[in-house]
């Protein structure tokens, strides 16, 4: 693993998407008008608006990268640089953690965005920390890229890609307690949201909601979000092949 | 699997094809062949799903000099190229590739690949392109004047010095195909492994390439394997591998392929020696395609 490399990666995902700017104006924009009309469909019950709205910041990235990352990582696929790539002294890790870093950027911007519209605009009343809704939403994002990189390889083409967007991400949605407390779900349904990632997003959002400090669950909530992103990161090098049929 | 040393293997082959070259009555090869091989292949069997597309290929390719790799399409030549390069799965036999086995991290800064379709991000302008796969070539920033010089040389050679700012995806066909090319050039490989790059180019575009190679290989000393299924472009190489359904029919100069066939051109003579493969298989017991 180079950093040189890493860095002229990052450098140039985010090129591409400097040609891009109406890509960029809708990931950075949509996550904003989404918290704004939700602010105002729960006018009437501000604590409706806190609950659902921290969970979404943690959401939001998530699902922003996920599609963001499967599509780039596809392109880079189809296109023919992946295997020019992969044929040149470019290591796997380079790869990946250019386009993490790169995606992470645009998170870290996207959430900063959100979170403080959420925060000062939109009354929405967080006991612990901003700082500490950034940090998740930071590792949510990177939650998503690694589960869009990891799908790109199991979709041969950008409408199946889209297609796993409600496959993978939906259940999560359901089952992450945004709804309904995850305890008060059917205990298999309870079960099966204790071992995906996004319940953990959510958690770790409400835990900065109500309590003033960092508490064991937040560090706990975090660490599984990082450790998952860690592992679907590997599991996503590993569908990266120098040798193809 | 059959699996000589590799040295073995490369003075074998050489030998072999040497008194190809020299059936009485052709005319003189070329001289100076450099002794070393810059690929050569044993055995080379390759398997893609439940076809094999390349059936115990021997050969070599010598360095130095232009090699065309020559057959109708789907015949293997870009899983043989792919074979070269690393990137194909499933590969037995020996092949070695500068004095490597085919694939090792080593040749990975060494080799120049263009595939069929123009691999570049199209997003990005020509210089953008080539200043990341310059980055992945030459990291740091003890390398950036590194990087600049071989990245303007790359342009000059394409010839795409006043499109150096547009974005790929706006160039024409050629232009981007070129593009491709250019990435390959960067950083002087020694080995060019170069899929269909005249496909789809214009008349003047292609002559202006064909010169570019033979300068390339004269100047820089760079062994080029090109493909093509174009026959006309066989005259331009130094040396020929005809290829038909996995199997390599000759490996000769295009001035031995024509006279030993007794044809005015190359192409005549690749007809004349898939008929006679053609006959020879309908002759032989029915074998298992496997």
């Amino acid at each position: 693993m180079s950093p040189a490399r890493t860095l002229a990666t990052a450098a140039r995902v985010l090129r591409q998407l400097r040609h891009d700017p109406r890509s960029i104006a809708l990931m950075l924009l949509v996550p904003c008008v989404m918290l704004f009309l939700l602010r105002f469909v729960f006018d009437g019950s501000p604590g409706t608006f806190d609950n659902i709205g921290a969970s979404l910041l943690g959401i939001f990235p998530l699902i922003t990268m996920f599609l963001v990352t499967s599509i780039a990582t596809l392109r880079e696929r189809t296109s023919g640089t992946l295997e020019r790539l992969l044929a040149m002294p470019l290591g796997k890790a380079d790869l990946i953690a250019g386009y993490a870093l790169a995606f992470g950027l645009l998170a870290v911007v996207q959430s900063a965005l959100a979170t403080g519209l959420a925060v000062w605009f939109l009354g929405l009343d967080v006991i612990g920390s901003p700082w500490l809704l950034l940090l998740v939403a930071l590792l949510d994002s990177l939650l998503g890229t690694a589960l869009g990189l990891f799908v790109s390889a199991f979709a041969a083409s950008e409408f199946q890609a889209v297609q796993f967007m409600p496959a993978v991400i939906f259940p999560q949605l359901l089952l992450c307690g945004l709804f309904t407390p995850r305890d008060r779900m059917a205990p298999a349904l309870e079960a099966i949201s204790d071992v995906l990632p996004m319940s953990y997003a959510v958690d770790g959002m409400n835990q900065v909601l109500r309590h003033p400090d960092v508490t064991g669950d937040f560090v706990r909530d975090a660490l599984v979000v990082a450790g998952c992103a860690l592992l679907v990161l590997g599991l996503g090098a590993a569908t990266l092949r120098r040798r193809t049929a | 699997m059959m699996n000589y040393p590799a040295g073995e293997a490369a003075d074998q082959a050489t030998a072999r094809s040497d008194t190809d070259s020299t059936t009485p009555g052709s005319p003189p090869a070329h001289p100076a062949v450099p002794p070393a091989a810059a690929i050569a292949a044993q055995g080379l069997t390759t398997v893609r799903g439940d076809r094999t597309v390349l059936r115990g290929l021997d050969f070599t390719v010598r360095a130095g000099r232009i090699t065309g790799l020559l057959g109708p399409s789907g015949c293997g030549k870009t899983t043989l190229m792919r074979a070269i390069v690393g990137t194909q799965a499933k590969v037995d036999g020996t092949l070695q590739v500068l004095g490597h086995p085919a694939g090792d991290p080593t040749l990975r800064s060494r080799i120049g690949y263009v595939t069929q379709a123009p691999s570049v991000y199209d997003d990005l302008t020509v210089r953008q392109n080539l200043d990341y796969f310059a980055a992945v070539l030459f990291p740091g920033r003890a390398h950036r004047q590194e990087r600049r010089t071989t990245v303007d040389r790359a342009i000059d050679d394409v010839d795409l010095a006043s499109h150096a700012d547009s974005l790929a995806g706006r160039l024409s066909g050629g232009q981007r195909s070129r593009v491709s090319l250019a990435v390959a050039l960067l950083g002087t490989p020694e080995l060019l492994v170069l899929d269909e790059p005249t496909v789809g180019l214009d008349p003047v575009l292609r002559r202006d390439l064909w010169n570019l190679f033979h300068q390339i290989a004269a100047d820089r000393g760079t062994t080029l394997l090109v493909s093509s299924h174009v026959m006309d472009e066989a005259e331009r190489c130094h040396r020929l591998l005809l290829m038909r359904e996995g199997e390599i029919l000759a490996d000769d100069t295009p001035e031995a392929l024509r006279h030993r066939n007794d044809t005015a051109t190359v192409e005549e003579a690749f007809l004349r020696l898939v008929d006679a493969a053609a006959a020879r298989a309908a002759h032989a017991p029915e074998e298992p395609r496997s």
